[in-house]
């Protein structure tokens, strides 16, 4: 990390919820152009730092900086703006417009409706699928289609940081595969990649940075494969114990 | 040039569908010609035309951004007052402010101008109450709209504004669409238009409500009914979108209670109650909530059959000798609640859906093509 700037700096935030403390002041960096992945058990404040980056929820003190800028006081609109996009938990697609419709929204801050056809053309020579469903209610989508449809739909932003929020949350074990795959295809692409996974086996094996939260703190941190290897990562969440 | 480019290619169903609305327009206006002006079916249209602007607006609000709002029958009622007052000739006021010695505003303003002024209160109105109550959501916003309109209702009354309102006396004398006949030299009608204007003005501003939807804000708004966090995690402005699609709605329901008010020839606070919000509710429900055609045809529909077809039970009726039992003054609205509830029970996306008329084209010639090629 030393020497090399940063994409994303966040520093000390602190979330509160009400009286709790949903982070209890948090530190990380996420590099250009890698995967780093964040983590950790029901709870333990994942989605909460997401949203706070994004602008959804109030921070109560540190700061998040983004490319240079400080983004703590920017509302959901302006962090778009800035470039970090978001693939929400439950993947949360608009079931009632059409496949189409969805990617339009996803470009909404965009105003140069030419190269917006163009990027919903690369979207679907990304993921052909979407194309057949072109006309289709999203809604009807099944779980992974819609999954491709969220990531698509962030992507229409042209991010320079894509924030994922547990893509694989509920879908077949195939289709998880399918889903990881995008996402080392994105990086190969040299999009810069938050991601926030239960499922920490397959979240670690494409990570380059990790970090473990617990209960609102880090208590953890290296590459992917440190973490993979280590023994207290194991037991806690990849279930080695269990065997 | 550039927005050509992106434009939604029109298709043969749009056309098809514009087609079909063109006749209607000039099926109407034949028939006016024809048929003496007494006529039912010129009531049913003239009103139908009112209340589907009205539904429509409803459905923009409600249908399509998700704010479900109760406080249609205060918008109209302002729209109502607004035409009213600024329509009556100078000649009348005397006669109509009787009480407030010929009241305060002393011009008149041309009819359409006066109608757009009436949409422009009314979403004057929406502006200063969503303020404070678009903060809330889906039955405490139903609550509070409903409020409003109750508030509305009372404060016109108010013998305070008397010079203004003409208390809780009738507005009365201000043209109606019986004005929109072109009379010849002897005061005879030559031309009758009064149910084809009323049918235009509609056509109009539901076109563009249309035009709206199908735009990139139409989309946004769509996207605020389906999930208001993914909306505003892709950047969309939740607040200023909601408040303008509560004002866009209210202008149109301002100018719907404009065309009442031509359609009553007479205005009068206490007649725009919660049961026309709920009349309107309906009309938008049974058309199917997200559909603009379903709130049009279902619009005429319910003015047929509440004003027209069902008249009948009324009456006492008799069959030979014998007198159909339970027809009575009031039987209509029994009637009336029992289809209601079988289409809320058994249909309950309502006519349409959420498809549009050219949807349904499409279909039919998909239909048509599957069958060809078999």
């Amino acid at each position: 990390m030393s020497g090399q700037a940063s994409m994303l700096k966040v520093k000390d935030l602190k979330v509160n919820y009400g009286g709790i403390e949903a982070l209890k002041g948090i530190s990380f960096d996420v590099e250009q152009g890698q995967i780093v992945t964040l983590i950790g058990a029901n709870g333990a404040g994942k989605s909460t730092t997401l949203r706070a980056i994004s602008g959804l929820v109030k921070t109560a003190s540190g700061a998040i900086n983004f490319l240079g800028r400080d983004i703590i006081p920017f509302n959901a609109q302006q962090v778009v703006a800035e470039g970090i996009a978001m693939v929400p938990e439950g993947r949360r697609v608009f079931d009632n417009l059409t496949v189409k419709e969805n990617l339009k929204i996803g470009a909404y801050l965009r105003k140069d409706k030419e190269e917006i056809e163009a990027g919903i053309e690369d979207i679907y020579q990304r993921f052909p699928r979407l194309k057949e469903r072109e006309w289709q209610l999203a809604g009807t989508l099944s779980g992974g289609e819609q999954q491709m449809l969220a990531v698509g739909r962030a992507m229409m932003a042209r991010p320079k940081l894509l924030m994922m929020d547990e893509p694989s949350l509920g879908l077949a074990p195939l289709v998880v595969k399918d889903i990881f795959s995008i996402i080392r295809e994105l990086k190969s692409e040299g999009i810069t990649i938050l991601l926030i996974e239960q499922n920490a086996n397959a979240a670690l094996r494409c990570a380059d940075q990790a970090y473990v939260l617990e209960t609102g703190r880090i208590t953890m941190s290296g590459t992917g494969e440190a973490l993979l290897a280590d023994q207290r990562v194991r037991d806690a969440y990849l279930g080695s114990t269990a065997r | 040039m550039e927005r050509n480019i992106n434009r939604k290619r029109i298709d043969s169903a749009t056309i098809i569908s514009a087609a079909i609305v063109l006749c209607l327009y000039i099926a109407v206006f034949i028939a006016e010609q024809i048929l003496p002006s007494t006529s039912m079916l010129f009531t049913v249209l003239k009103k139908g035309a009112t209340y589907a602007l009205v539904a429509v607006s409803m459905n923009l609000c409600n249908g399509f951004t998700g704010i479900f709002s109760l406080g249609q029958a205060g918008f109209m009622l302002i729209g109502a007052y607004v035409y009213g007052i600024f329509t009556i000739p100078v000649i009348s006021r005397a006669d109509v402010y009787q009480y407030y010695s010929g009241g305060l505003v002393q011009f008149t303003l041309p009819v359409f101008v006066a109608m757009l002024l009436a949409g422009l209160a009314a979403a004057f109105f929406a502006f200063l109450i969503g303020l404070p109550v678009l903060r809330l959501k889906s039955d405490y916003l139903a609550i509070a709209t409903l409020g409003f309109a109750e508030i509305i209702r009372a404060l016109f009354q108010w013998d305070k504004l008397g010079p203004v309102t003409n208390g809780s006396n009738m507005l009365r004398l201000f043209p109606t669409f019986n004005d929109f006949n072109i009379r010849g030299a002897d005061g005879q009608v030559t031309v009758y238009l009064s149910t084809l204007v009323p049918l235009l003005i509609s056509g109009v501003c539901i076109g563009a409500i249309i035009l709206l939807i199908n735009s990139t804000f139409g989309r946004a708004l769509k996207a605020i009914r389906d999930d208001e966090i993914a909306a505003e995690a892709m950047g969309v402005r939740l607040a200023s979108h909601k408040r303008l699609a509560f004002c866009i709605s209210s202008f149109f329901a301002g100018v719907g209670g404009a065309m009442l008010a031509m359609y009553q020839t007479t205005v009068q606070a206490k007649s725009f109650t919660t049961a026309m919000t709920y009349e309107i509710l309906l009309i938008v429900v049974i058309g199917g909530i997200g559909s603009v055609t379903g709130s049009c045809i279902s619009s005429f529909l319910f003015v047929a059959a509440s004003e027209w077809w069902l008249r009948f039970l009324d009456q006492k009726q008799m069959i030979g000798n014998f007198e159909v039992p339970l027809l009575r003054n009031g039987f209509r609205l029994v009637v009336f609640s029992i289809i209601i509830m079988i289409v809320v029970l058994f249909f309950r996306r309502g006519i349409m859906g959420t498809r549009e008329l050219p949807d349904i084209i499409r279909g039919w010639q998909r239909k048509k093509k599957g069958g060809a090629s078999k």
